[in-house]
């Protein structure tokens, strides 16, 4: 097995890194952190193992460019567990209070509930993008999901 | 309850392909400007079809007839053979682009495009040297370009050689005919060899 062309990559995990850069933190912030994420994978991109989970190693790269982006911006740290609220995603299919509640969440569970859901992810996978342990991921999608049904209740 | 949040999320989640087209361009130009594109490629329309042309920094690297081998395998091969990064990049084809027209408008019958042969293992590439040397509207054997290529004995491999001509048209493997003055082979098939070769009149369209 072969690494694929960067373009095939890129067109296969293009709307799915936005998606989740979005979820994590607002719309306007995803467009850079997107850029630095494409960049950087650009530039390791022919060192990477051809047997790589390629989806997980995108994502892992652009949750660290949202993390490096929200603190450009001077917000508190984005690895803390006591986030302030972000900006909310756009809703696209008519979810507001949904995504401002996701949007509300501390990161490390709005990460795991998006990858969980929205991504389709194993807990593995969303382990190594998170670079956590399964069982720390499995508790951030359901105390993520128990904040989510308060909220929205 | 959970499961309805879990699949309010799965829904709310299923994007419109696309939307992160504007970003894309961003990328794209980005990437070009910090120098990390190895290989740009780009579609070049033409009387023959569509075809897919790339370049490295050192010159074309690939022509393929997207009728004769689909685009996916063709990008697969320019990973492999050359470097992985490679992007879609029109603006640095347009000088093949241009010239390609120019051919087949019948106002050109040489190209000055830089070729990148860094790819090619030393025997395909003297084959193919001494089959750019063949001028338009004219034709040679395979035994004829393996002895310009320094191996007279080997106009079999000369023919495989010509057979993986990743640069058909540019490199005009339409004009080595196989012995007695049949056609032979052609890596986009035999209707685009006599297409080509009648464009440049060194056969007469077929009548009928």
């Amino acid at each position: 097995m072969a690494l694929p062309a960067f373009q095939a990559f890129f067109d296969t995990h293009r709307d799915d890194v936005l998606g989740f850069l979005t979820a994590l933190i607002g719309p306007n912030d995803a467009e850079d952190a997107f850029q630095e994420t494409f960049v950087a994978a650009l530039r390791a991109y022919p060192r990477l193992r051809a047997d790589s989970n390629l989806r997980a190693w995108v994502l892992t790269i652009a949750r660290r460019k949202a993390i490096d982006t929200a603190r450009a911006r001077g917000r508190r740290a984005l690895p803390s567990d006591d986030l302030p609220e972000t900006p909310t995603p756009p809703a696209p299919d008519g979810q507001p209070e949904l995504w401002a509640a996701v949007g509300g969440l501390p990161e490390r569970q709005r990460a795991a509930v998006f990858l969980r859901f929205a991504g389709d992810l194993t807990h593995r996978d969303i382990a190594a993008v998170m670079e956590a342990s399964e069982d720390a991921v499995r508790k951030n999608v359901s105390d993520g999901l128990k904040k989510l049904k308060e909220t929205l209740a | 309850m959970n499961l309805d949040i879990e699949t309010a999320l799965r829904g709310a989640a299923r994007r419109t392909p696309g939307q992160s087209d504007a970003a894309a361009a961003r990328f794209g130009r980005r990437a070009l400007d910090e120098g990390l594109v190895d290989v740009a490629y780009a579609h070049v329309d033409s009387p023959l079809g569509q075809l897919l042309a790339a370049t490295t920094e050192n010159g074309l690297v690939r022509l393929s007839y997207l009728g004769f081998r689909d685009e996916d395998a063709t990008l697969q091969a320019l990973a492999d053979d050359v470097s992985p990064r490679v992007l879609e990049a029109p603006a640095r084809l347009d000088g093949v682009r241009r010239e390609l027209d120019e051919y087949f408008e019948g106002r050109r019958s040489s190209f000055d495009l830089a070729i990148d042969w860094s790819p090619m293992a030393d025997f395909q590439r003297r084959v193919l040297e001494a089959t750019v040397a063949i001028p338009f509207g004219r034709h040679a054997s395979y035994g004829e370009v393996a002895q310009r290529a320094g191996s007279p004995r080997a106009f079999r491999a000369a023919g495989t050689a010509l057979g993986r001509n990743p640069i058909p048209i540019v490199i005009p493997c339409h004009r080595v005919w196989a012995a007695g003055g049949k056609l032979g082979g052609y890596t986009g098939g035999i209707e685009r060899k006599r297409a080509l070769l009648e464009l440049e009149g060194a056969l007469q369209p077929e009548l009928g």
